[in-house]
């Protein structure tokens, strides 16, 4: 790289080309798929507020610090207290950490989208070697892997947590991977209903409202009904209504296939014919939000 | 450093009876054009096509009829490989404030397929070319306009293009921005041996920059040929004379002298109201200047000025909407 010498130009002339000269550059140009992956790269960053200023990184790690505080906890008493397994099941822990998960969606999910539709940045994404479909799944796979990061990690915790305390190797490391799995189903679920929401608004606030909205009246509108069908007796309605938002949707599937213990009133999950809908669900769920989100930026375009 | 544009007889851009259709509107007629390397104006009023020339080109969007080609590359199969070889920048704002200059344009590099060795060395290069300096670490949120349109500039030729389609790149600028920015556009295609496809309604900025000119209306062709073309065809002569003793209206008596011997007033036996004592004359060649200087001596006045008026694109522009059907078929540049 040309050294720049120290540059005495009056204000006003700034134009100047110094006598360096222009390099034309012969390199290498690696295509659409580096492109994409750059992007990814750098939105993935982005949801952590790497490479952005120190304002912005402040929300991302404060909630990424409260996810894990909790599971540090448990093991330090389960370490302490030489108890027989962990206080809380892989896969229950982030049902019960939801309101963290929920405001991290709702903080991120405008912050990758919204952005670009705001500075109008988008058309110069498309004026490069990438498609409508990569910037999509880019963005997906970005916010999913960053959920995936927050919800796993906790559980990373308590894993190694569980096994430095001498818990049933076998045991653990099952429910360990149910876990995994059921977080990594919630990651893209989430990712995907959170980018739909966002896409719609270059205003960041309502991106963030709106995603909040979303998560948490559903959730509390399918816990109140389950409540009532519960004190109703007609608990056999308690599992089709948890298919109606996306906390109690993950933790239909997880009880139906993940050994979980349903968080449903009366701990009646889904049967296994049940949970089959459920998946049947969760995956149409997240197939729906990457086509809204191709038609969305079909149109969005330049 | 001049890199030499080795591909004579090469067009950058070919278009052939290149139509798009919206429901309602008509964006592209029928255009066929050839645009050679070099600096090329596309000029048209708001709604006249250029956007959706330019969408069409970088294959964003289907032509409703017709081709084109871009670096000899069709548009309707090779968009990816169009775009990494061209650079654009928009005509709105597409900076994020939150960001340095240095990170989005480095991005932008990554985007356009360079390694984050090269984007980063490119970067650095490209910001110092356009004019960013120490400023180029601070958030663009706090930058001039004409800051803002470089750090767009720069993000357009990061990857070094073959070819850059600048849409309206002097909007919102000073007359001092807009003479630096023109400048650069120049610079571009001369010091970088980038072709520049450059879009205005101010025709002219275009004059002065551009090696061709390409007029549309209405999605239409009107007219594409070199500057030179446009402004050289007719060359017109202001004279201005004294008065004298014998003549006191030194200009009257010029007109009428000049008038006598058949010479070609533009403005008229009259002259135009408000010309004061200047006379436009229409060069037909040396014989011209020959008899003006003839008349001057006859009449014993004193010659103050005399001097080539060069045609601005507006009056050409304007007279071939006058005239559509004598509209020029599509004339060929750097064959």
């Amino acid at each position: 790289m040309a050294v720049e010498h120290p540059v005495t130009t009056p204000s006003g002339d700034q134009t100047r080309i110094h006598n360096i000269g222009y390099r034309s550059y012969d390199g290498p140009r690696l295509g659409r798929a580096y492109a994409r992956r750059s992007l990814y790269s750098q939105s993935l960053r982005g949801a952590y507020g790497l490479g952005r200023s120190v304002k912005s990184k402040v929300l991302p790690m404060l909630l990424f610090v409260v996810m894990c505080v909790p599971a540090a906890i448990m093991v330090a008493v389960a370490v302490v207290t030489k108890a027989k397994e962990l206080p809380l099941d892989y896969t229950r822990y982030a049902i019960v950490m939801q309101a963290v998960i929920s405001l991290y969606v709702a903080s991120q999910a405008p912050q990758s989208v919204s952005r670009d539709l705001r500075f109008k940045t988008v058309p110069l994404y498309f004026s490069r070697p990438i498609e409508t479909a990569d910037y999509v799944r880019a963005k997906f796979a970005a916010l999913a892997s960053a959920l995936f990061v927050l919800t796993a990690a906790p559980l990373l915790v308590l894993y190694v947590g569980a096994l430095l305390a001498k818990l049933d190797f076998a045991d653990q490391t099952k429910g360990f991977a149910q876990g995994l799995v059921s977080v990594a189903l919630l990651s893209l679920l989430l990712a995907g209903l959170g980018l739909v929401i966002a896409s719609v608004t270059p205003r960041r606030g309502f991106g963030i409202a709106a995603v909040i909205a979303v998560l948490t009246i559903s959730y509390g509108a399918v816990s109140t009904l389950q409540a009532i069908a519960d004190a109703q007796n007609s608990s056999g309605a308690i599992p089709w209504i948890g298919l109606f938002s996306p906390i109690t949707l993950i933790d239909g599937v997880q009880s139906a296939f993940l050994g979980a213990s349903s968080a449903f009133p009366g701990g009646i999950g889904p049967s296994n014919g049940e949970g089959v809908v459920y998946v049947l669900v969760t995956l149409g769920l997240i197939a729906a939000c990457y086509g809204l989100l191709m038609r969305r930026y079909r149109k969005v375009g330049l | 450093m001049v890199r030499v544009t080795t591909f004579y007889n090469v067009t950058v851009i070919a278009t052939e009876s290149l139509s798009k259709r919206f429901p309602r509107v008509t964006a592209l007629d029928r255009l066929s054009v050839d645009v050679g390397p070099g600096v090329t104006g596309l000029v048209g009023a708001n709604g006249a096509g250029k956007s959706t020339l330019i969408k069409i080109l970088l294959g964003l969007s289907p032509a409703s009829e017709g081709r084109a080609e871009v670096l000899g590359l069709d548009v309707a199969t090779k968009g990816a490989d169009i775009r990494e070889r061209v650079g654009y920048m928009p005509e709105h704002d597409c900076l994020p404030p939150d960001v340095s200059a240095t990170e989005f344009v480095v991005h932008m590099a990554r985007m356009s397929g360079l390694p984050p060795t090269a984007a980063r060395e490119r970067t650095a290069d490209t910001l110092r070319h356009v004019g960013l300096y120490e400023e180029r670490y601070r958030p663009i949120g706090g930058y001039s306009t004409g800051m803002k349109q470089r750090v767009k500039l720069a993000q357009a030729l990061v990857h070094d293009p073959k070819l850059v389609f600048l849409d309206e790149p002097t909007n919102g600028l000073d007359p001092v921005g807009r003479d630096e920015m023109l400048g650069l556009i120049r610079r571009i295609h001369t010091d970088f041996g980038i072709s520049v496809l450059v879009t205005s309604h101010l025709l002219g900025e275009l004059e002065r920059t551009c090696d061709h000119v390409v007029v549309i209306d209405g999605g239409k062709l009107l007219r594409s040929s070199s500057t030179t073309d446009f402004t050289q065809t007719t060359t017109t002569l202001a004279i201005e004379v004294t008065d004298t003793d014998e003549h006191p209206d030194g200009t009257r008596a010029m007109r009428d002298a000049l008038l006598a011997r058949g010479a070609d007033l533009q403005d008229g036996a009259t002259g135009l109201p408000g010309a004061g004592h200047v006379l436009l004359l229409t060069a037909q060649g040396e014989e011209t200047y020959d008899l003006v200087r003839d008349v001057v001596a006859d009449l014993g006045l004193g010659l103050v000025r005399m001097e080539q008026r060069r045609h601005h694109i507006s009056e050409v522009f304007t007279t071939d909407t006058d005239h559509d059907a004598s509209r020029k078929e599509a004339v060929g540049h750097g064959s």
